[in-house]
């Protein structure tokens, strides 16, 4: 039923394929993995695990505060990985690069240390189709300092409703955070117009890229936004890192998030003054070997070349819409053409339960991700409760995207939906 | 992983048409319980009388495990002593923490025996228990409201 359809990409996908051990695995009943949920978590190449290997087995110790020559080889990895995540994205000086745990860390800390200016009178706005962790957190904030939380609605074929965007932007706007591309959706967000916008009447623009720095070539100096969070291990990097990038000036002047070892210039008992951006924001033993394998994942990534990825992506979206088409009862949450769409798809299909869906797809080797993805506000804006969805990265087959219409034939088959 | 063990007819007959599914009045005290991970939602409504389940109501929305699950757990208690449906819960919940070591036992948990094969798909536990945790924190709670009412009675 799909081979009508025509499929191109720039990639190698063999060669690629081969730097993923586990994309060889065969699961339950000898099905080969089909992995379609990598806006969830990408899977790691050899090179990014054997960095992080040869990181542990030879040059492990702590960073900055450890003065012997282990010490030294420690922090110039740590630090050679801000280096090349500041190259990754276009970040004009390595020191608006933020270490954190994850993406939501990194929001928690724009949330917090923007949110102390925050005042009664104030407005956050941000958007219905926002991962919980770019909602909750300025939620948070306006509990904390009586701001006012308003957002964008989300327009019938998923894109963002921005009717009402010079009610939404005026002076009284003290912050706009959007995401890039929806987790949920695959939208993607027209960032720069939103952010002369809100740059306009005075507004810092936070920018969730997490499901953006995978997909597409990101360049933070050309962008508009001001602070930027994204997370390692949807970036075949490994988990336990993230990174907020921020304008050098505006890191500058937000106060202290998470307080600790590093992050001060001297404390007293009376008091303590604070380190430069982008130590101010990194408290404590930092996630060492993570900015090392970090480094190995943007590396890899940009030796490939996110172009080639973007239109990899592309070609993979169009093809998996078009493929979904052809199931019955099949309705795709948002954009159903692959103009501005992620690398992610949700749908519902009619008759059988998201987590059905997956458990059965499951059986068969399939890998994708039922609920409401962390967005379940946007879920609500379509009348669900959850869906299901199939999310593609740079080594996702055409191959894996027919076992996935194959997949869902059977699904409907097997819970007599007709 | 053999899916006809997960999905069993009876499992999905419930799901189909769920029993005591319909939010009844009177009642003692209505629940909200969710799934955060996966979004599943119950209402449930208990109707005690003395310490035994006069009757058990519910509206969800959830997959055909939290669904059908959730039918069983209220034919299994309605009607019973709390002390019998908190007993027939153990019951339940050994079962789907068992991994499909445990032989479930038909005399206590009746329809609920069609979830064994659950047990086996670690990640679907959780749905089939949504019913029951929402009916345990109901019925603690209608017996605390009881029994608060039974002291103001005494007190008075």
């Amino acid at each position: 039923m799909t081979d009508a359809r025509t499929f191109s990409s720039p990639l190698d996908l063999q060669s690629v394929r081969a730097d993923f051990p586990i994309l060889s695995r065969e699961l339950a009943g000898g099905f080969p993995l089909v992995y379609l949920d990598s806006a969830n978590s990408s899977q790691k190449p050899r090179q990014v695990v054997q960095a992080i290997e040869d990181h542990y087995l030879k040059h492990n110790a702590n960073v900055a505060r450890a003065m012997h020559q282990l010490g030294a080889e420690a922090t110039a990895a740590y630090e050679g990985g801000r280096d090349k995540v500041a190259a990754f994205i276009g970040a004009p000086s390595r020191d608006e690069i933020v270490f954190t745990k994850n993406a939501s860390e990194a929001l928690n800390l724009a949330a917090h240390t923007l949110g102390a200016s925050l005042k009664p009178g104030d407005v956050v706005v941000v958007s219905e189709m926002e991962h919980h962790s770019n909602i909750v957190p300025w939620q948070l904030a306006c509990e904390r300092t009586g701001a006012t939380l308003k957002w964008f609605g989300v327009t019938e074929d998923g894109r963002l409703d921005l009717s009402n965007i010079d009610e939404l932007l005026t002076e009284q706007t003290k912050v706009v955070a959007l995401t890039w591309v929806s987790n949920a959706l695959g939208t993607i967000n027209p960032i720069s117009d939103i952010a002369a916008k809100a740059h306009a009447v005075g507004a810092t623009v936070v920018v969730d890229a997490s499901q953006a720095v995978p997909q597409f070539p990101v360049d933070v100096s050309t962008l508009g936004a001001d602070l930027l969070a994204f997370t390692g291990h949807k970036v075949v990097g490994p988990t336990g890192i993230g990174v907020l990038w921020g304008r050098y000036d505006l890191l500058a002047s937000l106060p202290p998030f998470l307080g600790g070892g590093e992050m001060i210039e001297i404390v007293r008992m009376t008091g303590s003054t604070y380190a430069a951006p982008p130590a101010r924001f990194e408290a404590g033993t930092p996630p060492i070997a993570q900015a090392v394998g970090l480094g190995a994942a943007v590396d890899y990534l940009s030796g490939i070349g996110m172009d080639k990825i973007a239109a990899h992506e592309h070609a993979i979206v169009e093809y998996a819409l078009e493929g979904l088409k052809t199931v019955p009862g099949l309705k795709v949450l948002g954009p159903t053409d692959a103009a501005d769409h992620g690398g992610a798809i949700s749908f519902a299909l009619d008759g059988v339960h998201p987590h059905d869906v997956s458990t059965v797809l499951d059986t068969r080797g399939i890998a994708v991700r039922a609920g409401h993805h962390c967005a379940r506000p946007v879920h609500e804006r379509f009348g669900m409760q959850s869906s299901t969805r199939a999310s593609f990265y740079l080594y996702t087959t055409p191959e894996e995207i027919e076992a996935l219409v194959d997949g869902l034939e059977f699904v409907r088959k097997y819970f007599k939906v007709d | 992983m053999q899916l006809d063990n997960l999905y069993q007819e009876i499992i999905l007959d419930h799901y189909r048409s769920p029993h005591h599914s319909g939010l009844a009045d009177p009642y003692d005290v209505e629940v909200h319980h969710v799934n955060p991970s996966c979004g599943d939602e119950v209402t449930l409504r208990v109707e005690l009388d003395g310490d035994t389940v006069k009757g058990v109501t519910h509206s969800s929305v959830g997959c055909s495990i939290s669904q059908a699950a959730t039918s069983v757990m209220s034919d299994l208690v309605i009607g019973k002593p709390v002390s019998e449906g908190m007993a027939t819960y153990e019951k339940f919940l050994e079962l789907m923490q068992g991994r499909g070591n445990v032989e479930p036992d038909e005399e206590v948990l009746e329809d609920g025996v069609a979830f064994a094969g659950v047990a086996q798909f670690p990640a679907r536990v959780k749905c089939a228990l949504l019913g029951w945790s929402a009916w345990r924190d109901a019925t603690a709670q209608a017996l605390a409201t009881q029994g608060a009412a039974n002291e103001g009675v005494k007190n008075a």
